[in-house]
C-alpha cells in the first residue's frame, strides 16, 4: 500500500471497512460526519451494511444488535453524540459484546461548537454509562495512528469482548496528511461467528445477550467477573510513546494533538537546553500509570497540556503521586495550544524546581 | 422442550407444549395475559418451523424476562430500544426471523422515535405490542396508553389529558409510515379474540419471512394487579373500556400481505 493524502475522518473510516467492518450504524454530527459519508458509499459497494439511524441513542443500539451477533461493528459521533450514546455503552458493557465507537471531539459543555477538544476525557475514561465499567479508550495524534488504531481496536474488542473507544479530537477527524491505509482484510464468514453470538439457536441450546442479572449475589457475581477482565487489561494493554525521556528533567504528559504539539514542544525546549521529554499516553484507559511513577521518581517536575480543563491531569497527578510537582496548561472551547504558550509553563516550572 | 406423554395408540397428540417455549413456570401475574400471548407466538414459531433460525428481542417492563420462556436465541434490549437493536440483528442476518415483544411504556413512550422510524424503513421485523395501558413491572403508573380519568400510582385522581396528554393510538401512527407492511390492533380477552390474535401473528411472521415489510400485532391485553381488579373484572373492563380508545381492525395490510398463502 502506498501513502495518500487523506483526511483523518475519511481514513479512520475506510481503515474500519479493511478491518473487515461488517456493519456501520450512524448518526451526521461535525466534526466526524465524513466518516458516515464515505462509509455510506463504502459499505454499499462492498455488500455490506451501512444505516443512518434516526439518532445516536438508535444508532448505538443498533450496534448493540449486530455485536450481539458477534460481527464487526462500530458508529462513530462526537461529544453531544457520544452523550445519547451512553445508555447503549453501558448495555454493551454489561453484556461483553465487542463493538468499537469514534469520537470525534468537539468543544462543550451543551452544544458547545464544533472546534477540536479533550474535554470528553472524564466522559470516556471513566463514566462512559451507569454502572462499573471502563471501556478501553485509545488516542491517537496523526491520521495514520487513528489508521492503526482503528484495527487494533477491534482486536482488542474480539479479544477481550469489550467496548472500545478511539478518542480523537476535530483536528484529528480533519486534517489531511499523508497516510497509508491497511490492506483489505475478508469479513469473518458467518459460520465463524463466535460461540456465545445470537444467529438462530439451530443444533444448539439457545444464546442470550444480556446485562440483567436479578439477585444482588449474581450481579456481583458478574461485576467481579467484568473487574477480572478490566484487570486483565489493565496488565497488558497499556500503550504509550516516549519522546526524549532517557535525560528527562522535566516531563511533559499530553496526548491526541496536544501530544503532538508537545512533540515540538520538546525540541524547542531541548535547542534552548532544557532536558526535556515526554510521554504521550496512547491508551487513555488503560492509563500508563506504572510508567509515570517511575518517570515521577527521577523528574524534577510534570506539565501536563491538554485542550480541557485538566481532566487528564487527575490520573497523572494520581499516578505521579507527588513525587514531583504536576503544573498544567490547558485551554478550551476549542483553543488549540500554541508551542510557545506551553513553553512558557515549561519555562515557569523550570524555575519553580531549580 | 415438550415432555414425553405416552399417547393410546387408539389417540391423536393434539395440543401439547410448544416447542418454542421452554417448560418453566413464568412469574406473571394471574389474570395477566402475557403467557396467553408468549404461547401464541411459540405456537406460530413451531408451525412455521422457524425455532431455530428465529432471534427474539425482550424489552424492559414485565417481559423482560421473556427470553426465559422461549427457547429462541434471545438478546435483553435497553428500554424503549428493542427495535433499533433488533435492527442491526436483522441487518446482520438477513435470512433469520427477528421478533420483538414490548408493552406499552416500552415502545409507545420511551421507544417511540424507535418503534416509527423501524416501521417507516420497512424494516423486516415483526413486533408483538402488548398494550394493558399501564406500566406493571414498575408498580402501576400512568403508561402512554392510559385511558383518561383512570387512577394510577402516578395519576392518583384519574389521568387529566389536559396535563398529560391524550392515550396514544400507535398502531394508527404505525399504519401511516410507509415502510409497514401489516399493523393490526387485536385483544386476547376472550376465546374468539384469541384465535384471532393468533392468526393475525402468525400474519405478522409470514410478512417477515415473504420480506414484504414491518408488520405489529398490538394485543390489547389486561393488567388486573396493577388496575386493581380480579381477573375476570379486569377482561370485561378492558373489553368494554380499552376498545373504546383503541378500537381493533386491521389498520394496514398491503396486497401482497393480503395475498400470503396460508402454511398452517
Amino acid at each position: 500500500m502506498a501513502k495518500e493524502l487523506l483526511k483523518g475522518n475519511v481514513a479512520f473510516a475506510e481503515a474500519a471497512l479493511r478491518n473487515g467492518l461488517e456493519a456501520y450504524f450512524g448518526y451526521p454530527i461535525t466534526p466526524q460526519s465524513e466518516a458516515l459519508e464515505h462509509l455510506s458509499g463504502r459499505m454499499i459497494e462492498e455488500g455490506r451494511v451501512f444505516l443512518q439511524a434516526e439518532s445516536e441513542v438508535a444508532a448505538i443500539n443498533m450496534v448493540y444488535g449486530a455485536a450481539s451477533s458477534g460481527v464487526r461493528t462500530m458508529t462513530s459521533t462526537s461529544g453531544p453524540g457520544l452523550a445519547l450514546m451512553a445508555e447503549g455503552l453501558s448495555y454493551i458493557a454489561g453484556s461483553e459484546v465487542p463493538a468499537v465507537v469514534v469520537n470525534i471531539m468537539r468543544g462543550g459543555p451543551g452544544l458547545g461548537n464544533i472546534q477540536p477538544s479533550q474535554a470528553d476525557y472524564f466522559f470516556m475514561t471513566k463514566t462512559a454509562g451507569h454502572g462499573d465499567f471502563h471501556p478501553i479508550v485509545l488516542a491517537p495524534s496523526s491520521v495514520q495512528e487513528i489508521i492503526d488504531m482503528v484495527g487494533l481496536a477491534f482486536d482488542l474488542a474480539d479479544k477481550y469482548r469489550t467496548l472500545v473507544l478511539i478518542a480523537g479530537d476535530g483536528s484529528i477527524g480533519q486534517m489531511m496528511e499523508s497516510a497509508e491505509l491497511p490492506p483489505m482484510q475478508p469479513l469473518r464468514p458467518e459460520p465463524d461467528r463466535p460461540d456465545w453470538a445470537i444467529v438462530g439457536a439451530e443444533g444448539r441450546a439457545p444464546n442470550l445477550i444480556t446485562s440483567l442479572y436479578l439477585g444482588a449475589q449474581n450481579l456481583e457475581a458478574v461485576n467481579l467477573r467484568l473487574q477480572a477482565k478490566l484487570q486483565e487489561i489493565r496488565e497488558n494493554e497499556v500503550r504509550y510513546q516516549e519522546y526524549e525521556v532517557e535525560d528527562a528533567e522535566l516531563l511533559l504528559v499530553a496526548y491526541g494533538t496536544v501530544g503532538r504539539i508537545c512533540t515540538t514542544v520538546v525540541r524547542e525546549a531541548r535547542k534552548a537546553g532544557k532536558k526535556v521529554g515526554l510521554l504521550r499516553p496512547q491508551t487513555l484507559w488503560p492509563f500508563p500509570d506504572a510508567r509515570l511513577a517511575e518517570l515521577g521518581a527521577r523528574v524534577r517536575g510534570v506539565l501536563v497540556a491538554e485542550m480541557s480543563a485538566g481532566q487528564m491531569l487527575e490520573d497523572v497527578e494520581r499516578a505521579i503521586a507527588r513525587q514531583a510537582p504536576v503544573r498544567f496548561h490547558g485551554r478550551m472551547g476549542g483553543v488549540v495550544p500554541m508551542v510557545d504558550e506551553i513553553l512558557a509553563d515549561l519555562d515557569k516550572l523550570d524555575e519553580e524546581t531549580r | 422442550m415438550s415432555v414425553a406423554v405416552n399417547i393410546p395408540e387408539n389417540m391423536d397428540l393434539i395440543y401439547k407444549y410448544p416447542d418454542a417455549l421452554t417448560e418453566v413456570s413464568t412469574h406473571y401475574c394471574p389474570g395477566c395475559v402475557h403467557g396467553i400471548v408468549h404461547r401464541m407466538v411459540g405456537e406460530v414459531i413451531d408451525e412455521l418451523g422457524i425455532r431455530g433460525q428465529t432471534i427474539g428481542v425482550a424489552p424492559v417492563g414485565c417481559a423482560v424476562l421473556a427470553y426465559k420462556y422461549f427457547d429462541v436465541d434471545f438478546v435483553e434490549a435497553a428500554h424503549g430500544r428493542a427495535l433499533a437493536m433488533a435492527t442491526g440483528i436483522k441487518r446482520v442476518n438477513p435470512d433469520k426471523v427477528v421478533f420483538t415483544y414490548q408493552g406499552d411504556g416500552d415502545l409507545a413512550a420511551i421507544g417511540t422515535a424507535e418503534t416509527v422510524h423501524a416501521a417507516n424503513r420497512g424494516e423486516f421485523l415483526t413486533t408483538i405490542f402488548i398494550n394493558n395501558a399501564i406500566y406493571g413491572m414498575t408498580g402501576g403508573q400512568m403508561a402512554p396508553t392510559t385511558l383518561p380519568g383512570m387512577v394510577t400510582t402516578s395519576s392518583p385522581t384519574g389521568r387529566d389529558c389536559a396535563v398529560a396528554g391524550y392515550p396514544i393510538q400507535m398502531s394508527e401512527i404505525l399504519a401511516q409510515t410507509a415502510g409497514a407492511a401489516y399493523v393490526t390492533r387485536e385483544m386476547a380477552l376472550d376465546m374468539p379474540s384469541i384465535v384471532k390474535t393468533k392468526k393475525a401473528i402468525k400474519r405478522a411472521f409470514q410478512c417477515q419471512i415473504a420480506g414484504l415489510g414491518f408488520a405489529c400485532v398490538e394485543v390489547l391485553a389486561t393488567c388486573p394487579t396493577n388496575w386493581n381488579q380480579d381477573p375476570w373484572a379486569s377482561l370485561e373492563w378492558a373489553k368494554e373500556s380499552m376498545t373504546e380508545h383503541f378500537p381493533l381492525g386491521t389498520f394496514k395490510m398491503t396486497d401482497a400481505v393480503k395475498a400470503l398463502k396460508w402454511r398452517d
